[in-house]
């Protein structure tokens, strides 16, 4: 096990109302992604418990590209990864700005 | 004037030793034998009496037919009168066909495939337990049985035989009739292994005159269900992936004669075409005539009325009574059942087809490809007669054209040639987070170590048109220098280090130019590539589209 954090300074604050969300389940190739709405508006957070080690520039990559392109402002993400490719943890970080990012709780 | 020869004076030349050889090789086999039948108890005597030591032998090793009643009796032969063979065969399966090298009953292979015993064949390659000739693709080693590699005894499956020796091979028809075309009329022995003994067979195959002698096995032939992709392990970067190929290369070119790789990126194709595809509407402009398997992940594009006609290298596991109640898309014989012909379906899928797309383990700089690992040779198969340009083709189509005038923009349309789309889809990591990009491919260390003139490569890269990941659609053939082609490559190489080793200026121009789209070049939401869009979600899906009539090995049913 690794754990990584990464913090950035973020433009905008995420869209939607509600306070959490939670995306994608704890298996081998896969990663489950808590995310809440208790950052100030121009910090995003994540925190990852990963199975692979030693993919933390991999992680930089793909989290800078993810912050840049989705403005996840506000949000603090917590990460458990049972190994997953660079591109299903793409997929799960945009799938989770869009769940909170929806009306409702 | 030259004076005639005296023809009295002349020495006596023999023009008929091999024909000899097979009748005297005939007679010692014929001790064994009740006509053509011989039983199973006496096949290790049979092959002792008409195999000689250094023989040039086939034993039948396709995709799916193995003839493993023959492999086993091979493997008991007397190491006395039997040694030192040559084998000839397309596909190193089972376990027996390595342990023939082991023994010491054969010591040099000329081959194509050996997919499941890819490790144990590294370890004996390195080891120097085989000399080995080449690793082919398959129709270039039909061809060499014609010319260099005629096999003396060719040791054959198929599922029935009537008492004259004609054959019924079943769907699995696969490479026999070519396997015995060479070596029966160039004067070798052609030994069948059958399931039963029958009046009349169903259809011939093969004709008896063709066949020298049969064995009733005493459990049915080994088949092995190669091309069943589950599509409940259809992950959401190969529905993403497949949306890509869809939209950004099946729809602008039109693509309508095509062959697929046998991955799950493809298994993911075929079960969008009723969904996205439809939306689309691309119906009927697409993926209609197909040089493939019986996919059972096609089964609901061809219950919608996408597929037209497909030709099958071999069949499938399951799918035969499906088949037979489908004649108008699938080739059938008198019988009702599929007839499938390997060596007529690679050069279907090599001079007919306008695409193929397909998925492999390594991709380099250059485009080259490989599904050569240091400790595993997979051989070769189908994909590389499949994806390669064929030098010899000569009529138009739509894609073959457009694909034609990309990549030569300048010249006299009249006098350029087309080319084929080859297209590698695969996600940016594999299996255990490997990359599928890599700086240096693996096949050439191993070409190194086993001193091997050439790297095994599947694909090379000067036939690669389009290479398709999660990132995007490189389009190679817009590429106009080696420079601007690995940027391409690098541009949809996503977090490998190769992708993150891009000049993402440079990237970005390839981009503007489309020979890079990514998915909101092509108006796709990565968010919108969901499981719920494939036409089936299960095993259980795929029967329900059949009507009930695909019947899943055991395998693949969890119900």
């Amino acid at each position: 096990m690794e754990d990584l954090s990464f913090q950035h300074k973020v433009g905008a604050r995420a869209g939607g109302a509600r306070k959490t969300a939670i995306i994608g389940v704890v298996a081998s190739g896969n990663l489950e992604v808590l995310v809440e709405r208790v950052l100030p508006d121009t910090e995003c957070r994540l925190e990852i418990k990963t199975a692979a080690v030693g993919f933390g520039e991999v992680w930089n990559a793909v989290i800078a590209d993810f912050v840049e392109r989705y403005s996840p402002g506000g949000l603090k993400f917590s990460i458990n990864d049972g190994g997953a490719r660079p591109d299903t943890v793409s997929l799960r970080l945009a799938q989770a700005v869009r769940l909170i990012g929806e009306d409702g709780q | 004037m030259l004076m005639p020869t005296n023809a009295e004076s002349k020495p006596v030349t023999t023009w008929q030793r091999q024909r000899q050889a097979r009748d005297a090789r005939l007679e010692a086999g014929a001790r064994l034998a009740h006509g053509k039948i011989v039983e199973a108890r006496d096949v290790t005597r049979l092959m002792e009496a008409v195999i000689r030591p250094g023989d040039r032998v086939c034993l039948e090793g396709d995709n799916q037919k193995q003839a493993d009643l023959l492999s086993s009796a091979l493997l008991a032969v007397d190491l006395a009168k039997v040694h030192d063979l040559h084998m000839v065969q397309s596909g190193v399966v089972l376990p027996e066909h390595l342990d023939l090298f082991d023994r010491g009953v054969a010591k040099k292979l000329d081959y194509a495939y050996s997919g499941p015993q890819s490790a144990r064949i590294a370890r004996m390659l390195f080891g120097g337990k085989i000399e080995l000739g080449a690793i082919h693709t398959y129709l270039e080693l039909f061809a060499r049985y014609f010319i260099d590699l005629t096999p003396h005894v060719a040791l054959i499956a198929a599922v029935s035989a009537d008492r004259d020796g004609n054959l019924y091979t079943g769907p699995n028809t696969e490479d026999t009739p070519t396997v015995v075309e060479a070596t029966a009329f160039k004067d070798g022995v052609v030994i069948a292994q059958v399931n039963e003994i029958v009046d009349t067979v169903p259809r011939v195959d093969i004709p008896s005159d063709r066949v020298h002698f049969i064995v009733k096995a005493e459990k049915p032939f080994f088949v092995e269900p190669l091309f069943t992709r589950d599509p409940a392990a259809i992950t959401e970067g190969q529905i993403l992936t497949a949306m890509l190929a869809i939209k950004g290369i099946y729809a602008p070119y039109g693509v309508q004669r095509l062959n697929h790789g046998i991955g799950f990126s493809t298994a993911a194709i075929e079960l969008l075409l009723p969904t996205f595809g439809e939306k689309l509407g691309l119906k009927g402009k697409i993926a209609s005539h197909f040089a493939l398997n019986p996919h059972p992940a096609l089964i609901p594009a061809i219950e919608s009325g996408w597929v037209q006609q497909i030709h099958s290298f071999g069949s499938e596991v399951g799918m035969d009574e499906y088949i037979r109640a489908r004649s108008d898309i699938y080739f059938t014989g008198p019988d009702g059942s599929l007839r499938s012909n390997r060596a007529f379906c690679q050069t279907a899928g090599l001079y007919a087809c306008d695409m193929f797309i397909g998925s492999t383990l390594q991709i380099d700089l250059q485009g080259n490809s490989s599904t050569i690992t240091t400790s595993r040779i997979a051989g070769f198969g189908g994909a590389p007669n499949m994806g390669a340009d064929a030098r010899g083709r000569r009529h138009p189509s739509e894609p073959w054209l457009k694909a034609g005038a990309e990549a030569d923009p300048e010249s006299s349309p009249a006098l350029r040639r087309g080319r084929k789309l080859v297209v590698q889809i695969g996600e940016t990591f594999g299996d255990k987070n490997a990359p599928l990009f890599v700086e240096k491919l693996d096949a050439l260390e191993l070409a190194e170590k086993l001193n091997l003139e050439l790297a095994p490569i599947m694909i090379y890269g000067d036939d690669v048109t389009h290479i398709v990941t999660e990132e995007g659609v490189a389009n190679l053939l817009l590429c106009r220098s080696a420079s601007e082609r690995e940027q391409a490559i690098r541009g949809v190489a996503g977090y490998t280090d190769v992708g993150r080793r891009r000049d993402r200026n440079m990237v970005e121009r390839l981009r503007q130019r489309g020979v890079i789209r990514r998915p909101e070049d092509l108006g796709i939401n990565p968010l919108d590539a969901d499981r719920s869009m494939l036409a089936a979600r299960s095993i259980k899906d795929l029967v329900r589209w059949s009507g009930g009539l695909y019947a899943p090995p055991s395998k693949f049913r969890n119900w």
